[in-house]
């Protein structure tokens, strides 16, 4: 036996385009449903622990779906934004606590999180490194953002531009790093945490600059009058918030009416739930409330729809591929036939060329059984990653 | 010794039967057979080898009655008293020169591989010129190469007939020279029977016996 095993690796190491298209051939009918499956039973269990986690959630009416997908696992999808005074309203009904998100904006790729420190808490977020959210133009970082970008307290991180061609609004914050979170398995750690005001600063609605009154530079002031001072385009915005310049921050117009793109409300108990979804029935509000558990129910309902589409399309083209593969084996056996004529003319036996040609199949099943293992295991130890590299975020 | 007797052949597709009354070659014996293509000279072969079965008669080598066995004993006596050198060297590709070599040791059972016939079949091709090419693939050789490592394969049972079927026929004249002088030498030592098919007419006088095919036969034709 060892002897055909050993002609038929021959064999296979001689022809090795051949026999790695056979091995690549029977390896992705066997591990594409496999991997498929693993990582849409990890997808499952990520979009629903996460949504299962959040009890509510105040938006803009449109799409449920986006807002969910956004607030609960920082889509780079922007709902239709929600002023502050929702934020007040949910906490004014006395019914649930709020939590204001703004996830808009991004850091070298990576989404920032405006935020209060309540969301920790609400996620059992732990810092790991530094200290929490303390002044204007912090930010603590993901663990999984600090490990790709390489920082750590006392470092800095640049916010990017909404689009380049964003000439005349936002100016990049170069915000102080002050804390790196322990890793949570979730979106969280992906993500660049600001307090909410930090996150309207990278906006432009709360800014500093150079005290206009002081200012004696002619070509920095457009026009002085005694209610007004109107600035140049040349006046300096402060891109970084230090000690000397956090006193020049301030709000322009009401801090009410700043923008949100989410708020979590996490209800006192389950009859308060009830009595906070009734108040965003009505069709008049332009506000909305949605259970993400059922909004993510449903959007899983439409993956495992699709998922049974492709499990048949699956099954149709490993048939197509297994009826490929025997006629290309028959055909290698016509190719072959002078070389079985030969080893038969030598005193080969007819069992002992089809023990020949089985151990050559058996050789790129084990090939690909061993490949098709290796690539199960990577997927099933690095689901959790995959699934938020690649479905999740 | 090999001995036919009233013999008759006849292919399955019926286009081509074969006839022959007698035919002996002695132990030791070295026999040219010349005939023109077609005259069933490369058909004895294969009857003598047991590859083929007559009809009737009887094909005889060293008492055993070739065509009396059952086919698998057909095939352990091919395998261990046939050393069967063809035309066009019929080397497996994908194996090296000592892999074909001993290659007959790895498809059947009646032979066994074993560190002492690893150290023959490296001698043989040492003797033959092949010592430096052992590990080389087929593909790497020359045409003479090549013969030599087909004729390596056939002698390395140390068979008690040789059948060469054109076996100088792809050569030039000093590759074929060699190899004559290789199988003559494995007759010498062994004392085997020689049946050599040549159109090569320079040879024939190294021959001990040379048989026209065509005034032999009994009876051939399509």
């Amino acid at each position: 036996m060892i002897d055909s095993v050993y002609i038929a690796w021959r064999y296979l190491v001689f022809n090795k385009a051949r026999s790695a298209t056979l091995v690549a051939c029977v390896s992705l009918i066997a591990v594409l449903p496999f991997t498929l499956d693993v990582l849409l039973n990890e997808s499952e269990r990520q979009l629903l622990s996460r949504a299962e986690t959040t009890p509510l959630l105040v938006g803009a009416k449109g799409s449920a779906l986006d807002l969910v997908m956004n607030s609960l696992y920082l889509d780079d999808q922007v709902p239709e934004l929600v002023s502050m005074q929702v934020n007040d309203e949910v906490s004014e009904s006395g019914l649930a606590n709020p939590i204001p998100l703004y996830v808009r904006f991004h850091a070298r790729g990576f989404p920032i999180v405006g935020t209060t420190l309540d969301y920790f808490d609400f996620r059992g977020l732990q810092v790991r490194e530094g200290r929490s959210l303390a002044l204007l133009g912090e930010c603590v970082l993901g663990s999984a953002v600090a490990e790709s970008l390489g920082l750590k307290p006392g470092d800095r991180l640049l916010s990017s531009p909404e689009t380049v061609f964003d000439l005349a609004g936002i100016y990049p914050l170069n915000m102080n790093v002050v804390g790196v979170l322990e890793p949570s398995h979730s979106a969280d750690d992906v993500a660049v945490f600001v307090d909410v005001k930090t996150a309207w600063v990278i906006e432009g609605l709360v800014h500093g600059h150079q005290d206009l009154l002081k200012v004696r530079d002619p070509t920095l002031i457009m026009e002085r009058n005694d209610q007004n001072v109107t600035a140049t385009a040349k006046l300096t915005q402060y891109t970084e918030i230090d000690e000397q310049n956090i006193g020049s921050f301030h709000f322009h117009g009401e801090p009410q009416a700043y923008p949100l793109t989410a708020v979590i409300a996490l209800p006192a108990d389950a009859k308060s739930a009830t009595i906070l979804r009734g108040r965003y029935v009505s069709a008049e509000k332009t506000t909305q409330i949605v259970e993400p558990n059922e909004v993510i129910d449903g959007l899983l309902r439409n993956i495992f729809r699709v998922k049974s589409i492709i499990d048949s399309v699956i099954v149709v083209v490993g048939l197509a591929a297994l009826l490929a593969l025997v006629l290309v084996f028959a055909l290698s056996l016509r190719l072959r036939q002078r070389e079985l004529n030969t080893v038969f003319r030598l005193g080969c036996s007819r069992y002992t060329i089809v023990r020949l040609l089985g151990a050559e199949i058996a050789i790129i099943l084990i090939i690909s059984a061993a490949l098709v293992a290796a690539v199960a295991g990577v997927v099933s130890h690095y689901d959790e990653q995959l699934v938020r590299l690649f479905l999740v975020n | 010794m090999i001995q036919i007797e009233s013999l008759r052949f006849q292919y399955p597709s019926g286009d081509f039967h074969l006839g022959i009354a007698d035919f002996k070659v002695a132990s030791g014996e070295k026999v040219a057979v010349i005939g023109p293509s077609g005259s069933g000279k490369t058909t004895m072969l294969n009857l003598i080898a047991g590859i083929l079965i007559p009809e009737t008669g009887d094909v005889t080598v060293d008492g055993i009655h070739v065509n009396a066995l059952s086919d698998a004993k057909r095939r352990d006596f091919r395998i261990t008293n046939v050393g069967f050198v063809f035309q066009d060297f019929e080397l497996l590709d994908y194996l090296s020169v000592l892999d074909n070599i001993l290659h007959p040791y790895r498809i059947t059972g009646a032979l066994r591989l074993t560190d002492e016939i690893r150290s023959r079949a490296i001698a043989l091709a040492e003797g033959l010129g092949l010592g430096d090419k052992l590990n080389r693939n087929i593909t790497q050789l020359s045409q003479g190469e090549k013969q030599r490592a087909a004729i390596c394969r056939a002698l390395m049972a140390r068979p008690k007939v040789i059948l060469a079927d054109e076996a100088t026929g792809n050569l030039d004249p000093r590759n074929k020279g060699h190899i004559l002088d290789a199988l003559f030498e494995s007759v010498e030592a062994h004392g085997a029977s020689l049946v050599a098919v040549t159109h090569d007419h320079d040879l024939l006088p190294r021959f001990d016996r040379v048989i026209d095919f065509q005034d032999f036969r009994a009876e051939v034709g399509a």
